[in-house]
């Protein structure tokens, strides 16, 4: 095994899957020559060719109906869309255009197709660049989500991700391309779309969570067993759409109390859906309601304060004790 | 050959005015300058220079965060707001600084935009501009916009704005220039062509002949300028505003230009892309040189008064980031309350959480 990055191990799915089918192609703004803004695809054009790994102008609308358009030919695109951002301006051949296309020919086409989106904060990057949007994915019938927090997970979902025959929106946390490195296995290997993780065992209380909240929630989960002996489970969602809720309601009949951390604002998001499956799932099972910890409903904030804006580890416990007390 | 109902365009030859050693060789389309303004053009292309070195260098200190180089486009830039009035409107793009500041937005301001401080898009009342737009093709439509308000109301003012090369490519450019054609707008729109967007050559953006003949379908007035021609840039907007005012409609201006430097100071490495030998070949085009030699040989220019320009410029700056600095620190209360006008009882709620939550 290979101690990788996030960005290494996400580079190194893209060239497995390049390699074992010829109708996987990879394009986006920047992703050629150079291997992107942030070199997920570095020397894959080399390796592969400017007919697999391809430069395209920068329009992002035209690179999303170009994914489909090639979907509907056969061909498995990887769109990268260099910020996240930048989405707003491809929002219809994502949300409606792909993640229709099932659904709208009676399932004569597919659109197997990944797009991939750098995100997230606490990189103080330029306005749009770091935007949690998966909210607005997650709300678009017919796309899957995925939001990795480590490499070893995100190199097998993102194979699991070119080889489904739906349309995927992959994000990748800015602040996880390059943060550690962990054990990645060399060749193939998948993990499931649509199965969260147990990423810390506990009794006392639960985090549901995901992407670079993960570590921020492990963190605290740490902290506060020193502080007051508790002990936190962390559940790592690895996939917002579909949701594994069973996870979730096993550790809830376990613990009886949960909070959900996520990066992105308060309202209408994830967040809300979690709790509101657990309602569905499992409210006889709570001895608190459970709580969000994210930030407010406020555009995401320019540089100088996004660090007061984000969840941080004291967040997190300020909301563990409050159901810890209730 | 093509056939008669075959649409054909043929190749456009860029004004030029200033060859590189200084000599005028276009003497008939001289834009309206007397010497005073032909010198403040000249002064203001220094400062605009010495401004980009010394912001390069703060952003290496962290002092400034974003922050995209202009290098090599100061004709472009410096020249095409130079003949606009007060009162016409800017829409730029990020790296469009230079314009706006001009134009009258504080120096500060500017800082604090790079700097990620909300108070850098508070754009004082008597300044006709909008905060640079990091939506890329996205300001193409607010001009267009502005414009037809100036229209509504019998305005003699015109909204310019700009992109580069491949924003060109944008479906925002197009419906623009459609909306601007269809409503005969007084909008100027101006695309840098820098040769590259990011890393991608412009071979790669577009097979269009060049971008000025994008205005061909949009029903628009198209034409190319020499972007390194500080006196072809003010005579190709100088005619471009007059046909505005005068209700003429549009014009599309692609402006053949190069930055000396990366694209942005966020970790590009132009030598990825492109040549040293292209480089030094743009250089030796560089918008201040030639200007600088036509001056000298009309007696207009002097290297001391050069160089007081370039200490004048390093002044103002370090004047201005510390201004920047010292600008009171945005807060999350102050953002959840710059949401909206009444901030909602939710948000109140979030703001009393957020506060009760102390230090975090
Ligand atoms: C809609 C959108 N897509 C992508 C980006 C990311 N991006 C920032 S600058 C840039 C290249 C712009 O090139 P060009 O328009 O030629 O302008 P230049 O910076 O060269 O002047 C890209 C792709 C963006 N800001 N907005």
């Amino acid at each position: 095994m290979a101690q990788m990055t996030m960005i290494q191990a996400i580079k190194d799915a893209m060239r497995v899957e390049l390699q074992r089918d010829p109708n996987v192609l990879l394009f986006g703004e920047d992703v050629g020559k150079v291997g992107g803004v942030f070199r997920a695809t570095e020397g894959l054009q080399a390796e592969f060719g400017e007919e697999r790994v391809f430069d395209t102008p920068l329009a992002e609308s035209a690179i999303g109906g170009l994914a489909v358009g090639l979907a509907v030919q056969g061909f498995r695109p990887v769109a990268e869309i260099q910020f996240v951002g930048f989405i707003f301006e491809a929002m219809d051949q994502i949300c409606v255009q792909a993640a229709r296309l099932r659904y709208r020919s009676g399932g004569r086409y597919q659109a197997p197709i990944v797009f991939r989106t750098p995100f997230g904060g606490g990189v103080k990057a330029a306005e749009l660049h770091t935007d949690p949007l998966e909210g607005l994915m997650v709300q678009t019938p017919g796309i899957k989500v995925i939001v990795p927090s480590n490499p070893y997970d995100a190199k097998g979902l993102l194979i699991s991700a070119i080889r489904d025959n739906d349309p995927v929106f992959f994000m990748e946390h800015l602040n996880l391309y390059r943060s550690f490195r962990a054990e990645v296995p060399e060749g193939e290997y998948t993990v499931p779309i649509g199965k969260a993780n147990v990423v810390r065992e506990g009794k006392d209380v639960t985090i549901i969570t995901y992407g670079a909240m993960v570590h921020t929630s492990l963190k605290a989960a740490e902290e506060i067993e020193k502080q007051r002996g508790v002990k936190v489970e962390v559940i790592d969602l690895r996939t917002l759409m579909p949701l594994d809720i069973d996870t979730i309601v096993e550790s809830i009949k376990k613990t009886n109390r949960a909070i959900v951390v996520q990066e992105a604002q308060k309202s209408a998001g994830v967040a809300a859906e979690v709790i509101a499956q657990i309602n569905e799932k499992a409210i006889l099972h709570l001895e608190a309601p459970v709580l969000r910890v994210a930030p407010p409903d406020t555009v995401y904030p320019f540089a100088q304060i996004e660090d007061q804006w984000l969840p941080s580890p004291a967040s997190v416990i300020a909301g563990l004790n409050k159901v810890l007390d209730f | 050959m093509s056939k008669p109902y075959e649409v054909r365009v043929e190749k456009v030859q860029p004004l030029s005015i200033l060859a590189t050693d200084g000599t005028i060789v276009n003497q008939e389309e001289m834009p309206k300058l007397s010497d005073d303004q032909l010198r403040e053009l000249m002064r203001r292309m220094v400062f605009t220079r010495t401004w980009d070195q010394r912001a390069v260098n703060l952003t290496r200190q962290g002092r400034l965060g974003f922050y995209a180089p202009v290098s090599g486009q100061e004709a472009t830039m410096v020249g095409s707001e130079f003949v606009l009035n007060r009162d016409d409107f800017i829409c730029p793009g990020y790296r469009d600084m230079p314009q706006i500041v001009w134009h009258g937005l504080p120096m500060y301001q500017a800082f604090l935009y790079s700097r990620g401080h909300q108070h850098g898009g508070q754009i004082p009342q008597d300044v006709h501009v909008l905060m640079p737009q990091i939506i890329i093709g996205a300001q193409y439509l607010h001009a267009m916009g502005v414009a037809m308000a100036f229209k509504k109301r019998g305005e003699k003012r015109v909204a310019i704005t700009y992109t580069g090369d491949g924003g060109s490519s944008e479906g925002d450019f197009y419906e623009a220039m459609n909306f601007a054609g269809a409503f005969k707008l007084p909008a100027i729109f101006v695309v840098q062509n820098n040769g590259y967007a990011i890393t991608t050559p412009f071979a790669k953006q577009t097979a269009a002949e060049s971008v000025a003949h994008k205005a061909v379908a949009a029903g628009i007035r198209g034409v190319q300028v020499d972007g390194m021609d500080v006196l072809a840039v003010a005579k190709a907007v100088q005619d471009a505003a007059e046909r505005a005012r005068n209700g003429e409609g549009a014009t599309l201006i692609e402006a053949i230009t190069y930055r000396f430097l990366p694209h942005s100071m966020s970790g590009d490495d132009p030598s990825k892309y492109r040549t040293k030998e292209e480089t030094a070949e743009w250089e030796q085009k560089d918008p201040l040189h030639r200007l600088r030699e036509l001056l000298k040989s009309k007696g207009l220019w002097t290297e001391e008064e050069e160089n007081q320009i370039i200490e004048e410029a390093k002044a103002t700056v370090a004047e201005q980031i510390k201004k920047a600095e010292e600008t009171e620190k945005m807060t999350v209360p102050g953002l959840i309350d710059s949401m909206f006008e009444t901030t909602p009882s939710h948000l109140e709620e979030q703001k009393a959480e957020f506060l009760g939550k102390g230090e975090k």
